[in-house]
């Protein structure tokens, strides 16, 4: 009896163990698509996108989003898996590094044909390996309202908000807001400028591309092995202004987050947020809407700063698994020219995602519109100079690190702002170099 | 019994060894032979022998060193905090007062809570805390430091706790009896009877805190992200950093691990001779 009793425990085991491998073997069928998505913003978008996808063509569409910050750890583990992702995104052209052996060339597709210029693709060696879906905008964005409500008060230094086109003149009005702010209602000019992880980002890489995109300009370069820091001046005097005119005391921005920011924004608690596109929805959560919101460029006081535009480029390019199957790239590739030529597509892109696409297609009646994205379109029409995203040149996440460390610390007064030089000189030699090792 | 254990012994076994197979020793053995590798995932890697090592320890930057000497003070200090910690609740609970049961529990359940989650939820706290004080977490790196022997003495005194109740159970009453019949006082019972008594719960305990101190990521990541200035660093979260800090240096960050582990397997070793050789047989 116990001998049938140990068999039957065995069998059960085994069993169990086969099934293991049989649901494993199962799923690859005709062909199918597996997209690793970066923004958690837009996830249930594409979630939707996808099911509509199948439901008109058979062909399976699953869309995995990474939580935030976290797209490079859980690349890495999907990869591995024998249904690794056949779309994944890299940021640029330092992210393409690390995955290039994985990128398919993309010259022969129709994402690529639609593509309004080879500015949004990253080509190495005469080989398309990724290609931008969104052109995003950054700034500083200011509640209207509040300003308005500035430019009423007596003394104000400002007659109408288009008079703010310089260092100069900003710093001024930002100033003199932090002075009245009993008077306007509000915690400070600046939401806090938090350095904890959800936030520093805004400032170790947003910021820090300012300094970057001028001194590329003024040496006529598109990316560079050693950082002189030319403008390094100009960034100490616009993060002293963030950090002394805003909604907490300077030595307090370690314990706030990207969370508080928005919600000090949107409540309007401050006038000033240094953010992109991207915080539209975040912005209005509080009850504010499209007409309390604008957006105007960084101005950090570089000369002939009157005509420069906002930060426009994209971190997010688009990559097809070259070790995928055949049938899965074909797939994949059909997936997309859908995404970017159908109704539904286009709709659920540019309307409900709120995207600005690089494609030719998107341009008869499919384009996203907001408060913020119009004030972007606006500049450009104007005829603004759109500052170029360089930080997708900066040599490691390490440079990204160790200049937030320390910003970090010169703003709570445990460092001094030479640290911020090392960081940033000194700091981008030795990273390019470990990078090149 | 022994019969059968005999000639079945491998489905007793095989459960347990092909889970430990899968979750430890063949990621174990990947994990060694990629830090000799090149690699961006791990089915594609190619051979480099010792670059990796020379990558990792020739780096002037990498605040390996400093990170192991904070390491090994907040392994120190907590596993004492710890052991005291969890001790001494546990012999306030075997009294058999009325609650016990519950208070058990309520000390038991923070164990209960993923280190992230943990994480964050004390820095809420914590920065909450200070904030009255105008500093943060990461003022400078030894609120970060306490900021995070609060967090781990939260979780893992009541885990310890319960084996050391399990461990002042199972004596045997005659022993107390007799010392208090002898005369002993309160805490001569417990230097000369209990303690010597739960050596070995003082080895599993000291084992594991020692360990959890030295292996500990999840709550330093969430508190303070190794901030400010990776002063606040443990290495396990050093070795998180190489890893994803640079493109083509997650051999780097391997080689790390491989050395780090080294490291704490000759701490726990060194540990559990010097505990073993105390305990003593009823």
């Amino acid at each position: 009896m116990k001998k049938i009793l140990a068999l039957l425990v065995v069998l059960t085991l085994a069993l169990g163990m086969i099934n293991i491998f049989a649901v494993a073997e199962t799923t690859t069928a005709a062909g199918s698509v597996y997209y690793l998505n970066f923004k958690p913003e837009q996830a249930t978008q594409w979630e939707e996108l996808a099911k509509i996808y199948t439901e008109a063509t058979g062909v399976p569409v699953t869309v995995v989003t990474a939580a935030s910050g976290t797209y490079e750890d859980t690349l890495r583990s999907e990869m591995e898996k024998a249904e690794a992702p056949t779309l994944f995104q890299v940021n640029g052209p330092v992210g393409l590094a690390t995955w290039k052996d994985y990128c398919l060339d993309l010259s022969d597709t129709a994402l690529y044909a639609n593509l309004k210029s080879d500015d949004f693709a990253l080509i190495e060696d005469d080989q398309v390996l990724g290609i931008a879906y969104v052109i995003e905008t950054y700034g500083i964005i200011y509640n209207k309202t509040l300003l308005e409500k500035y430019i009423a008060t007596e003394g104000a230094v400002i007659s109408s908000i288009d008079e703010i086109n310089n260092f100069e003149t900003f710093k001024a009005v930002a100033e003199d807001i932090q002075a009245k702010k009993d008077e306007l209602g509000v915690l400070g000019a600046f939401t806090s400028a938090g350095m904890d992880s959800s936030s520093d980002w805004r400032f170790k890489t947003h910021l820090a591309n300012l300094p970057i995109y001028y001194e590329y300009k003024a040496d006529g370069i598109t990316s560079t092995d050693a950082i002189k820091g030319t403008y390094l001046d100009n960034y100490k005097a616009i993060w002293d202004l963030y950090i002394n005119n805003a909604t907490c005391e300077p030595a307090m921005i370690g314990a706030k987050t990207g969370e508080d920011a928005a919600s000090e924004f949107a409540l309007g608690e401050a006038v000033f947020y240094q953010n992109g596109t991207w915080a539209y929805n975040d912005c209005l959560a509080e009850g504010l809407t499209d007409e309390d919101l604008g957006m105007m460029p960084i101005y950090i006081g570089v000369e002939g700063e009157e005509t420069q535009g906002l930060c426009t480029g994209s971190e997010n390019y688009w990559c097809i698994n070259n070790k995928a199957s055949e049938e899965d790239i074909a797939a994949t590739e059909a997936f997309l020219e859908w995404v970017i030529t159908s109704d539904e597509g286009r709709d659920m892109v540019a309307n409900q995602m709120g995207f600005v696409t690089p494609f030719t297609t998107f341009d008869d009646g499919y384009a996203a519109s907001n408060a913020l994205l119009d004030d972007a379109a606006e500049s450009i029409a104007n005829g603004d100079v759109s500052v170029s995203w360089n930080f997708t040149t900066m040599p490691s996440e390490t440079w990204k690190n160790n200049v937030g460390a320390a910003l970090l610390e010169y703003a709570q007064g445990t460092g001094e702002w030479d640290a911020v030089v090392t960081a940033f000189v000194d700091g981008w030699a030795t990273e390019a170099a470990a990078a090149a090792q | 019994m022994q019969r059968y254990i005999k000639s079945y012994w491998p489905v007793f076994v095989l459960p347990t060894m092909l889970a430990f197979a899968i979750g430890f020793l063949i990621p174990f053995v990947m994990g060694l032979y990629l830090s000799f590798c090149d690699f961006t995932t791990i089915s594609n890697a190619t051979f480099v022998g010792f670059a990796n090592y020379v990558k990792a320890f020739a780096d002037a930057t990498s605040d390996f060193g400093h990170a192991l000497w904070f390491t090994a003070l907040f392994a120190a200090i907590s596993t004492v905090l710890i052991n005291l910690f969890g001790l001494a609740i546990a012999l306030l609970l075997v009294r058999g007062f009325r609650g016990t049961n519950l208070f058990r529990t309520v000390f038991f359940m923070p164990n209960l809570i993923g280190g992230i989650v943990l994480g964050w939820l004390w820095q809420v706290i914590l920065n909450g805390v200070l904030a009255n004080y105008g500093v943060t977490l990461v003022t400078n790196e030894w609120y970060g430091f306490w900021g995070l022997m609060i967090v781990m003495l939260w979780q893992q005194a009541g885990y310890m706790m319960i084996i050391y109740i399990s461990g002042l159970q199972s004596i045997p009453e005659e022993l107390t009896e007799a010392a208090a019949i002898d005369g002993a006082t309160g805490w001569q019972t417990l230097t000369r009877v209990k303690l010597p008594m739960i050596m070995p719960s003082i080895t599993i305990c000291t084992f594991l805190t020692l360990t959890n101190g030295f292996k500990l990521f999840d709550q330093n990541l969430a508190l303070t992200n190794g901030m400010p200035s990776n002063r606040s660093q443990l290495l396990a979260l050093n070795i998180y950093h190489t890893f994803y800090g640079r493109t083509g240096w997650a051999g780097a960050g391997q080689a790390k691990a491989v050395v780090f582990c080294l490291i704490v397997v000759g701490i726990a070793l060194l540990q559990l001779r010097l505990t073993r050789s105390k305990e003593v047989q009823q």
